[in-house]
């Protein structure tokens, strides 16, 4: 196991690189530039920025001590956050950006999870079709609605919780971004789960356990939901990407400082070094992510095995 | 005939099973009276359809949830219908067990063998988990799967159909039942493997002195196993009786056509000197299985030279399990797999190793019938496009009226209705599939039809019919069959000359008469016994 | 099975084909077909809405700035003579005596100045007034009569922050999103199939090397991409779609992929190669037909997704540029005024919600009716 892990972490590297290599070339054949802002430079100054930031190597140059300093694990310095290197950025904005998703998605597995599950058991009932309906309504309803009215009924008119902002990850500020960045997951989720247990109920084994007298609980959770599972745990790789697209818009609009809200900061203001290090650690996370996935469905299924 | 009496166990009493469906309500068990005695094997006996699982699976309470039941189920004297599901599950793996039809996928397949047989002994026979371990490995000696201490930790995925049967077997037995259910547990298996399971049943129940309900389309295992018969027809039980009565005389018009369905018949005619056809040499055929990017690949010889001759009008049979090749001979010596080596003439021509484009003048000649009359008709084209898409490749010139003429005259061939030319496959039952698929065949007027298991998938009765139809053929149209099927009855009503695979080797070879009479290898032996052939006059 | 006539076969039964099947299911299925008339409604509102409205999407009434959508029209009653008076003020004219019957205004007003006909141009130009007459000059030309027509205008989902017609806005908006929509979704499902198809057909070392690249460009987080796309190289439009259909093609290959090996390891298939039929007879009448079924499904799960990535991204200030305007621009205007003005929300967020509902309805009807499996 421990070389599978090793030999998947290697396999990754390939993938890392062409992500560097793209977004950096792609960025820098793009018109513009990060010193160009609406009321020209001096020459001398720009001159100067230029040289600091080694904007005035040629492009391959630029490359290769980008990629040096990258593997050193050092990102730059931010273009548009003066006084900042990415990595202090970063040391920052990751963590919050990580419980936020971390949370979204602990919540999104407990309480999709119940729900497929109790609509799967009742199906073709009352409980089916108001898991079902709410779960059409959570994947159509974009969070960037949900989101203000949210806001705007709790936070302004009920004023039970804050508006905005982090608040250093106080719980009253974390809860609307993590309900609003779990809803179309738990959404996906109910639907996925209930999917799977419908047919894991209906599957040979699960009658085998029936004819056989064994308890409710053993039939549904020991039998039946065991192998409901493995789908929903294959879906969470796809589902930290959705979680880590979301929380782009979710710490836009609650101006929560993580890693998504500098991105698009960045992205604006054509800071480099900020948008390429947030790609290779988005990129780093979805891979490790990926990862833990893989391991944690052949924990779960004997019929996967390592080689 | 028995009659219910303070030895009988379980007693079925009009038993009515619904099922709602889009369509409307489907009658699946119409008023079923059954009864079972202590210690006796009584078998259900129908084909596809007939409603005998459902009627069982009712009285288990495990029909899906579409499903309605009337009527009475007493187990003991205890009515098992509308019972609660916690008193039912008493009953249900404790004094009533079940084995079923898929042994593939009734256990589950995330928890070892271990687990699953102590699972039934914990909740219902008093065990401990350690205990229960314990018994779990003596009842793997039990039903005879070698090292039970170490195959006890494996996982169903690890073993074979036939022992995970024998798992189902064990859990079945773990808590001393009264009656044993098995619903079809050796349809799915490998007829020596057949073999094995039923001795193994018929061995334990007599030991173990439990009653066996066998439900089975099967009758050469209901002649083997069972004391006595019901015999079911569409949701009703037609005729019942102790086997011994029912076999010899069968009241009902219906059982004696079921006695009647084993195909029947020989062919005599051996053609030993007609000219040859088909001739392949040394034929192999390798496949390898991928085992990831940039790896060796594994290679497996599924193949392995052999050689066949077959000469005009006759029918050469091959006979083989699962896995021994027979259907990749075929595909071989149809020029159809890439991969193949070794020499085969047609006709005079060397046509090893020829390309699409050299072959396709020979497919017109050369024709491949399949065994799933499900999947080898495209679904989204109508019965008269599917039979006249050979012709599009062999005679181009024909107007649409013209193909559709012969399309008219191909069904009228298979005994089927031209009118139906414009239906849906979907709209059609397996054996007319079947007749549909090889009206797509005699629509090129081929002469070497290759015949891949075509009957299996066919209840007995409809096999029959099919037989009949392809026998038919081969006389009128002068054809030469190369039959490849698992079932001996069908082989040797077909063939004159039949070949024995195993892995990829033939064992034996010769003509039908004497490798039925005297076979020579063990292997053939076993085959011959597992398959229950009832001898019939002709022989 | 019966032998037959020669009558009987003249007539021929005609069949149901699965596709005959599928359309009743469908049509029989209330939620779907409910959907398909939410889209058509939505689809038509949006194509000839616009064309029928009588405000444009870019005129700004600078007098109704944030008005309340309404079924009444506007000015209301207590705006028009407030609104003459501050429009009189801006002519210098001051209001002596005012008086509306029927939406005409009769007025005399005053002036230091000399009033002259031109004055009428400030009424005419107020979006409340309309037709403004100046008659009755004094000799001094110090007073007048002023008559002007109230200008009655409607605003059903009221006006943005600019006092432009919201209606017209959101139906322009349809426009853009819907066709954003299709045509990524045209260019995911082409690259999608013509990859997948390729892979699934040759097979082998050609499919593991093409299935490879597929899942590496997975494991890329696309939607930065996106957004660095937008960002760097301009929001156009054209970019818009090519950029959201390159993201979203992976999955249409792996499904194509997939379809493709399956039909090509059916018995039917293999029935045709027996009969020596050809790859392109093969591919017409066996895989592409059987293939269609998912692809269908697909795409109009696809449609829904591609909407709401243009919205996500226009709403993050990244998709279609002001004066133009999409639903993710309109809800983007409408979170910020939320407070005070919700109507900027609500109507964009509606018929946004409303079409992906609608379109993934038909799209769950569709793989319900294609593939039927007893729920």
């Amino acid at each position: 196991m421990v070389r599978y892990i090793l030999g998947r972490l290697l396999s990754a590297i390939p993938t890392l690189f062409l992500i560097i290599t793209i977004s950096f070339f792609l960025m820098r054949v793009a018109p513009g530039g990060p010193f160009d802002l609406e009321r020209p430079l001096e020459a001398k100054v720009m001159e100067n920025l230029n040289k600091m930031y080694n904007l005035d190597k040629s492009l391959w140059e630029q490359y290769i001590i980008y990629m040096k300093n990258v593997l050193q694990g050092d990102f730059g310095p931010s273009f548009f956050f003066r006084d900042f290197s990415i990595n202090e950025l970063f040391a920052q904005s990751l963590p919050i950006s990580i419980q936020l998703g971390l949370s979204a998605l602990t919540l999104a597995l407990i309480v999709g999870g119940i729900m497929g599950v109790s609509a799967a058991i009742k199906q073709n009932r009352g409980v089916d079709y108001a898991v079902m309906t709410a779960a059409t309504l959570g994947v159509t309803i974009p969070n960037f609605v949900v989101a203000p009215c949210l806001t705007l009924f709790l936070g302004v008119y009920l004023g039970w919780l804050p508006v905005g902002g982090w608040g250093g990850g106080a719980f009253v500020n974390v809860i609307l971004p993590v309900v609003t960045l779990a809803l179309p997951q738990i959404a996906v989720i109910a639907r996925l789960t209930r999917g799977s247990m419908i047919e894991a109920l209906r599957s040979n084994h699960v009658r085998t356990a029936r004819a056989y007298g064994l308890s409710g609980y053993t039939i549904i959770v020991v039998h039946a939901l065991r192998g409901a599972i493995l789908p929903v745990v294959s879906y969470m790789g796809p589902a930290a990407a959705a979680l880590l697209t979301g929380s782009v818009v979710i710490e836009t609009i609650f101006g929560i400082p993580g890693i998504g809200r500098y991105f698009v900061q960045g992205a604006l203001n054509r800071d480099y070094t900020l948008v390429m290090g947030t790609v290779v650690v988005v990129a780093c996370f979805v891979i490790i992510f990926n990862l833990i996935v893989d391991v944690l469905y052949a924990a779960l299924d004997p019929r996967v095995r390592f080689d | 005939m028995s009659t219910i009496n303070e030895n009988t166990v379980l007693v079925i009493d009009d038993l009515k099973v619904d099922f709602a469906t889009n369509a409307g309500m489907v009658n699946a068990v119409k008023g079923v009276n059954i009864h079972v005695d202590a210690g006796e094997t009584v078998a259900i006996v129908g084909e596809s359809g007939s409603g005998k699982s459902q009627s069982m699976m009712a009285a288990m309470g495990l029909l899906a949830q579409n499903g309605q039941t009337q009527g009475s189920v007493k187990y003991k004297g205890q009515e098992l219908l509308g019972l609660s599901s916690r008193k039912l599950n008493q009953i249900r793996g404790a004094k009533i067990t079940m084995i079923f039809q898929e042994p593939m996928t009734s256990l589950d397949p995330l928890y070892t063998i271990e687990r699953q047989l102590c699972e039934p002994m914990v909740e219902h026979g008093g065990y401990t988990w350690k205990t229960a371990r314990k018994r779990a490995v003596e009842l793997l000696d039990l039903v005879g799967i070698p090292e039970p201490a170490r195959k006890v930790k494996a996982y169903p995925y690890e073993m074979s159909g036939g022992q995970r049967q024998r798992v189902m077997i064990a859990m079945a037995l773990a808590n001393d039942p009264d009656i044993l259910i098995a619903d079809e547990p050796t349809t799915a298996l490998d007829v020596t493997t057949q073999a094995q399971i039923l001795e193994l049943m018929a061995d334990l129940q007599k030991r173990l002195g439990m009653a066996v309900v066998f439900i089975t389309h099967d009758l050469g295992i209901v002649e083997r196993i069972s004391d006595r018969v019901y015999v079911m027809k569409s949701g009703e039980v037609v005729e019942e009786g102790d086997t011994k009565e029912i076999f010899s005389k069968p009241a009902h018009p219906y059982t004696r056509m079921l006695l009647d369905a084993e195909p029947t018949g020989r062919k005599l005619d051996t053609n030993e000197d007609k000219p040859v056809v088909l001739e392949g040499t040394k034929v192999r055929v390798e496949f390898e299985t991928e085992t990831g990017f940039l790896k060796p690949n594994h290679v497996l010889r599924a193949v392995n030279d052999i050689s066949i001759t077959v000469r005009e009008g006759q029918t050469v049979g091959i006979v083989g399990e699962s896995g021994s090749g027979k259907s990749t001979l075929g595909r071989a010596l149809l020029q159809l797999l890439p991969n193949a080596d070794g020499r085969v003439v047609y006709c005079g021509n060397d046509i090893s190793g020829w390309s699409k484009r050299q072959m396709r003048p020979l497919r017109k000649e050369m024709q491949l019938i399949f065994q799933d009359p499900f999947g080898s008709l495209s679904p989204r084209m109508t019965v008269g496009q599917i039979i006249t898409e050979g012709l599009l490749v062999h005679e181009p010139h024909l107007s649409a009226a013209e193909r559709d003429q012969r399309a008219i005259q191909a069904l009228e061939e298979v005994s089927m209705d031209p009118a139906m030319r414009n239906r849906y496959p979907h709209e059609f039952s397996g054996g007319q599939r079947q007749r549909i698929a090889i009206a797509r065949t005699m629509v090129l007027k081929p002469k070497l039809v290759v015949l891949d298991e075509p009957t299996s998938a066919l209840d007995r009765t409809i096999q029959k019919q099919v037989i009949e139809l392809l026998r038919g053929l081969q006389k009128e149209n002068g054809l030469t069959y190369l039959f490849i099927s698992h079932d001996l009855a069908v082989v040797r009503a077909m063939s004159d000359t039949v070949m024995v695979m195993k892995k990829g080797e033939v064992i034996e070879a010769g003509l039908t008469d004497d490798i039925f009479r005297n076979p020579k290898e063990e292997y053939t032996r076993e085959l011959i016994h597992a398959a229950v052939l009832r001898d019939d006059e002709a022989a | 099975m019966s032998v037959t006539s020669a009558e009987q076969s003249s007539a021929p039964v005609m069949g149901r084909s699965l596709w005959d099947d599928a359309r009743d299911r469908l049509l029989a299925n209330k939620a779907a077909v409910a959907s398909m008339v939410v889209l058509t409604v939505v689809t038509l509102l949006s194509i000839f809405g616009p064309m029928l409205s009588p405000h444009q999407f870019d005129t700004v009434y600078r007098d109704y700035v944030k008005v309340p959508a309404s079924l009444e029209s506007y000015p209301r009653l207590d705006q028009i003579e407030p609104g003459f008076e501050s429009v009189a003020k801006r002519a210098r004219m001051k209001v002596e005596s005012y008086a509306m019957v029927d939406d005409k205004i009769t007025a005399t007003v005053t002036s230091r100045r000399s009033i002259s006909e031109k004055a009428t141009r400030y009424f005419d130009r107020s979006d409340l007034f309309e037709g403004a007459v100046i008659s009755n000059i004094s000799a001094d030309k110090k007073s007048a009569t002023v008559t002007a027509d109230v200008q009655r205008m409607h605003f059903y989902f009221g006006t943005d922050a600019n006092g432009r017609d919201m209606m017209t806005r959101t139906l322009i908006a349809g426009r853009v999103s819907l066709t954003i929509g299709l045509l990524a979704t045209f260019v995911a499902i082409t690259i999608g199939l013509l990859y997948g198809t390729t892979s699934g057909y040759f097979g082998g070392k050609v499919d593991l090397i093409m299935m490879r690249v597929v899942d590496i460009l997975y494991s890329l987080p696309f939607i930065f991409f996106v957004i660095m796309l937008v960002v760097f190289f301009g929001r156009n439009f054209v970019l818009m779609f090519i950029a959201v259909g390159a993201v979203e093609w992976l999955d249409m290959a792996r499904i194509v992929r997939g379809q493709t090996l399956t039909i090509k390891r059916q018995e039917y298939v293999q029935a045709a190669e027996a009969m020596g039929v050809e790859n392109t007879g093969i591919l017409k009448r066996h895989v592409i037909p059987n293939t269609l079924g998912p692809v269908v499904v697909y795409m109009t799960l696809l449609v829904p997704k591609v909407i709401l990535l243009e919205s996500f991204l226009s709403f993050l200030g990244l998709g279609v540029q002001e004066p133009m305007t999409s639903w993710g621009v309109l809800i983007s205007e409408g979170a910020k005024n939320l407070q005070g003005a919700f109507w900027m929300l609500f109507f964009p967020a509606l018929f946004l919600t409303s079409t992906l509902f609608a379109l993934n309805f038909i799209g769950d009807g569709l793989r319900d009716a294609l593939d039927p499996k007893d729920r």
